[in-house]
């Protein structure tokens, strides 16, 4: 395994950038520090350093969803948009601020689609739901969104 | 990000969560990389040897939770800066043994006794840690010792006289020699 601090180094970014769209840039300072410590927990007993990126992430959106969970489910409003490289040269920030106000199931399986580029089933690990539960969070959230959209 | 990041430092280190912590001090000589161990200073980086092999290697064996926290050499920093300074003859820090082993061990703990100011030859070393023939064996344990400077290996000269080796260049052995007023 590579010290724990290159994976500060590569990935805190990146997670914080999830973060902020998950739980909106005030709560995401605690949501960051208890990813990386749960992380940090786990770390000794990881034996697979292939993919430390999607495992972050996946422990980044499991404290954003304990996050919503301990704020009754109610849908946040986002504060800030996510800082994320994404293909599109110029993100459309109107379009992050209706993903932020989708319902969280929907907005973690949005942005770590889209966000993170993350496969179906590892936001399924992220989510703790099948794929196919991972799949329709995907397909209603896109859905939603076009309607906004259009 | 950045206060986020001295935050988790903070909160991992109270939590025990980190298994090596290190910071990178400024010295005469360039940048020291010094790592710790909740038991003691466990290594010194000299600038010749790239830092980032050092991290993968006390990860590999030490422990993978290898995290940049600065507090925990406070202590270490601030006595290194005295003894660059001329300000300081003895170090008082607690040492962890751990990455080395054996004979080397022996060696490198008789190292540790050298005064300051003072020099033994690879031979004295050699004798000191029970093997007086082992002579070749003694200069290996010098060349490897994991905490130069603190454990003061530039003071093992050859017995003719001569510098010897260093793993931070014999310029920097030479400086350090000056500075105790050996040479």
């Amino acid at each position: 395994m590579p010290p724990f601090q290159n994976l500060l180094d590569e990935h805190a970014a990146d997670v914080m950038a999830v973060l902020r769209g998950a739980v909106g840039r005030t709560d995401a300072e605690d949501c960051f520090q208890e990813t990386f410590l749960a992380a940090l927990r786990a770390y000794p007993d990881l034996s697979d350093a292939a993919n430390l990126r999607g495992w972050l992430l996946t422990i980044a959106h499991r404290k954003a969803i304990d996050h919503h969970r301990a704020n009754g489910r109610r849908p946040l409003p986002v504060a800030e948009l996510a800082e994320i490289e994404v293909n599109d040269p110029e993100p459309d920030d109107g379009v992050w601020a209706l993903v932020g106000a989708l319902p969280p199931k929907q907005r973690a399986a949005v942005t770590l689609r889209y966000a993170c580029d993350l496969p179906h089933a590892q936001i399924a690990a992220a989510l703790d739901c099948s794929p196919e539960a991972a799949r329709r969070s995907l397909h209603e959230g896109m859905k939603r969104l076009r309607k906004e959209l259009a | 990000m950045k206060a986020s990041l001295q935050r988790l430092a903070e909160r991992a280190e109270s939590e025990g969560l980190i298994d090596v912590a290190y910071a990178t001090i400024d010295s005469p000589f360039g940048p020291l990389l010094i790592a710790a161990t909740t038991k003691g200073l466990v290594r010194v980086n000299l600038p010749t040897y790239d830092p980032e092999k050092t991290l993968e290697e006390l990860a590999a064996r030490v422990s993978p939770r290898v995290l940049e926290a600065p507090g925990r050499l406070d202590d270490a920093r601030r006595e290194l800066d005295l003894y660059f300074e001329g300000k300081l003859t003895e170090f008082d820090l607690p040492i962890d043994w751990q990455l080395t082993d054996g004979f080397r061990k022996k060696v490198q703990r008789a190292i540790n006794r050298i005064p300051y100011g003072q020099t033994r030859s690879y031979t004295d070393m050699a004798r000191s840690a029970g093997n007086e023939r082992a002579v070749r064996a003694a200069g290996t344990a010098c060349g490897s010792n994991p905490i130069p400077i603190v454990v003061p290996c530039h003071r093992v000269l050859r017995s003719g006289g001569g510098l010897g080796g260093y793993g931070g260049g014999l310029p920097m052995k030479e400086a350090l020699l000056k500075l105790e007023g050996v040479l």
